[in-house]
C-alpha cells in the first residue's frame, strides 16, 4: 500500500508540510513529525512544500 | 473559576507580546512552548525595519547583530538597484539575533507576571461551559487546565487554529517555502541587506543575504511551491555554489513562510489567533516579526478587557479582529494583490526594470516602495497597478 514516508535525517521540523495540510493528517510533536496515515489521502501538498525534500510517497 | 483567564499557546514574538501584555494588565496568564529552549531552532532571517520595532521595545546590543543602512537588489542579468539611508550612519534596519531576543521577550513576559513553561505543548482543546480546557503535555505528563481564553500564537504549524474551527490551511501558493544557511568566509559589505529576484533564482521568491555582524551573514531562498518544481534547497544550494563556492556553513534555518494575506477572522469563541498562526506575514518581503508583536499586542489588550466584561464571545473577540485589521489588515490584503502581479513578471521584465532604475534614497526600508517604483518606470505595468499608486 502507498503510504507518505518522513526521511528523518533530511527533514528539520519546520512545520511547512503541517501549514498546507487540509486533513490534518501530520503533527510536530516538538521535532519528530507525525504523520496520521488513516487521515493522510495522499494529495501531495506536503511532498511539494517541503523545503528539504524529506517527504515521499512509498509502496 | 478557571486555573488561568488566558493561556498563550507558543513563546515566539507574538506569544510572548501577548503573554507580557496581559500580565501587565493583571491578568492571571500562562505561556507555554513546546520546545525545551525559547528561540531554538531559530526559523527567520531575523530582518526588522527599525522605526516600527522601536516602538516595541528598546534595542539592545545583546541581540542585535547587525546595523543596516542600505539595500541592494539584483535582477536575474545583474541588473543592480541600490537603496540608501538620506544619511550615512542612519540605520533604517536591523538584524537581529533571534535566538536572544526571542527569550529576552518571554523574560519580559515572565517579569510582568506571566508563568512560563518550556517543553511544554498544547495538545487538546474543548470548550465547555463558556470556558475552555486545554490538554496539555508538559516535560512529558499529561495535564487538563481550565482557562476563560486561549491566545493560540503557535506558528505556522497551528493546532489552536484548526481546534478553533477557524480555517487557516495555506494553499501552494499561499507559502513559501525556505531553507536559510548562517555563512562565515564570504564577501559582503556589514550594513547592507542583499536581495535576488526572479525565476532564475527563486520561482516565486526571492534570495536574501542579511548580515550578521562583520564576518557571518544568513543566505536563504524562499519559494512558492506552486512555481518551484524543485525543493526549495535546490536552488539555494546552486546559487550559494555559484556565488559563494569558499563560504562555510555554519547553521542550517528551515521554515515555511505564510504569505496568503490577510484571513477574515482570527477569532473563534475563547480564541484569539496572532501572528503566524493567523498568517500575520507580509506577502511580499515574507516578515513577521513586527506584525505579530503587534498583534500580540492587541489581543493582549483585547483579552484585558474581556475579562473585565465577563465575555469571551467570539462577537466580543471580534474587536481583536477591527484592531489588526485597522492597522497592518489593509497592507496585508494590498500587499498579497501587489505580489500576484509581482509573480507574472519574467526575468526579462525585471531585467527591463532593474536597468532602468538604478540607485534610490530611502527613508524607511520599504520592499513595496520600491516596487511601486519600479512599476512607475513601465507605464503598461503601472495602468496594471493603479489601484496601488493612488
Ligand atoms: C526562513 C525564514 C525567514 C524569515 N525572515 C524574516 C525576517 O527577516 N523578518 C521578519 O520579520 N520575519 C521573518 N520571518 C517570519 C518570522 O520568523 C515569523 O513571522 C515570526 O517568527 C512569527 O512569530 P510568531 O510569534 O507568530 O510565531 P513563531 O515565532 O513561529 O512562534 C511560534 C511558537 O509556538 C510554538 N508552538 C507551536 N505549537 C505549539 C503547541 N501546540 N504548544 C506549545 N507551543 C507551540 C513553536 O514551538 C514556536 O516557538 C521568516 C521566516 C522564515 C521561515
Ligand atoms: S516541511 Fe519538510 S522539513 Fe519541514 S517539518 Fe515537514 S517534512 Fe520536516
Ligand atoms: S499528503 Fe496531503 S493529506 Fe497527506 S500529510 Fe501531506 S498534505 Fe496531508
Amino acid at each position: 500500500m502507498k503510504r507518505l514516508a518522513v526521511n528523518r535525517y533530511k527533514c528539520g521540523y519546520c512545520g511547512a508540510c503541517i501549514a498546507v495540510c487540509k486533513f490534518n493528517a501530520n503533527e510536530l510533536v516538538e521535532t519528530y513529525l507525525e504523520i496520521y496515515e488513516d487521515k493522510c489521502t495522499l494529495c501531495m501538498a506536503c511532498v511539494k512544500t517541503c523545503p528539504m525534500n524529506a517527504l515521499e510517497v512509498v509502496e | 473559576m478557571t486555573d488561568y483567564d488566558v493561556i498563550v499557546v507558543g513563546a515566539g514574538p507574538g506569544g510572548s507580546m501577548a503573554a507580557k501584555t496581559c500580565a501587565e494588565k493583571g491578568l492571571d496568564v500562562l505561556l507555554i512552548e513546546k520546545r525545551q529552549e525559547i528561540g531554538v531552532p531559530v526559523r527567520c532571517a531575523e530582518g526588522v525595519g527599525r522605526k516600527e520595532f522601536e516602538e516595541f521595545v528598546e534595542p539592545d546590543e545583546k541581540w542585535i547583530a547587525s546595523e543596516i543602512e542600505n539595500a541592494e537588489l539584483y535582477s536575474p542579468s545583474g541588473h543592480r538597484v541600490k537603496l540608501s539611508a538620506d544619511q550615512a550612519g542612519n540605520e533604517v534596519g536591523y538584524v537581529l539575533e533571534r535566538k536572544i531576543f526571542d527569550r529576552h521577550l518571554a523574560m519580559l513576559a515572565g517579569r510582568a507576571g506571566a508563568e512560563v513553561l518550556t517543553k511544554t505543548s498544547a495538545v487538546s482543546m474543548e470548550r465547555e461551559n463558556g470556558s475552555v480546557r486545554l490538554g496539555i503535555r508538559s516535560m512529558g505528563e499529561f495535564q487538563e487546565l481550565t482557562t476563560k481564553i486561549v491566545i493560540g500564537a503557535d506558528g505556522v504549524e497551528s493546532r489552536v487554529a484548526k481546534w478553533a474551527g477557524i480555517d487557516t490551511t495555506l494553499r501552494l501558493n499561499e507559502i513559501e517555502s525556505c531553507v536559510q544557511y548562517l555563512m562565515t568566509d564570504i564577501d559582503f559589505d556589514p550594513t547592507t541587506t542583499y536581495f535576488w529576484v526572479g525565476r532564475k533564482y527563486a520561482p516565486g521568491g526571492y534570495i536574501w543575504l542579511f548580515p550578521k555582524g562583520d564576518n557571518s551573514a544568513n543566505v536563504g531562498i524562499g519559494v512558492m511551491p506552486s512555481m518551484a518544481d524543485k525543493p526549495a534547497k535546490y536552488y539555494l544550494d546552486r546559487f550559494v555554489r555559484e556565488n559563494f563556492p569558499d563560504g562555510e556553513i555554519v547553521e542550517v534555518v528551515i521554515g515555511g513562510v505564510p504569505v496568503k494575506g490577510a484571513i477574515d477572522t482570527a477569532v473563534a469563541d475563547n480564541v484569539m489567533l496572532v501572528g503566524d498562526a493567523a498568517r500575520h506575514t507580509d506577502p511580499i518581503t515574507g516578515g513577521g516579526i513586527i506584525n505579530a508583536m503587534k498583534a500580540g499586542y492587541k489581543a493582549g489588550i483585547t483579552a484585558s478587557e474581556a475579562v473585565e466584561k465577563g465575555d469571551y464571545s467570539e462577537s466580543f473577540l471580534k474587536r481583536y479582529d477591527r484592531r489588526w485589521m485597522d492597522d497592518f489588515g489593509q497592507t496585508l490584503i494590498r500587499n498579497r494583490k501587489l505580489q500576484e502581479k509581482m509573480l507574472k513578471l519574467d526575468d526579462s521584465t525585471f531585467d527591463r526594470l532593474f536597468k532602468g532604475i538604478g540607485d534610490m534614497p530611502i527613508g524607511e526600508m520599504s520592499v513595496k516602495r520600491l516596487a511601486l517604483e519600479l512599476f512607475k518606470k513601465e507605464p503598461k505595468l503601472l495602468w496594471d497597478l493603479r489601484e496601488f499608486l493612488l
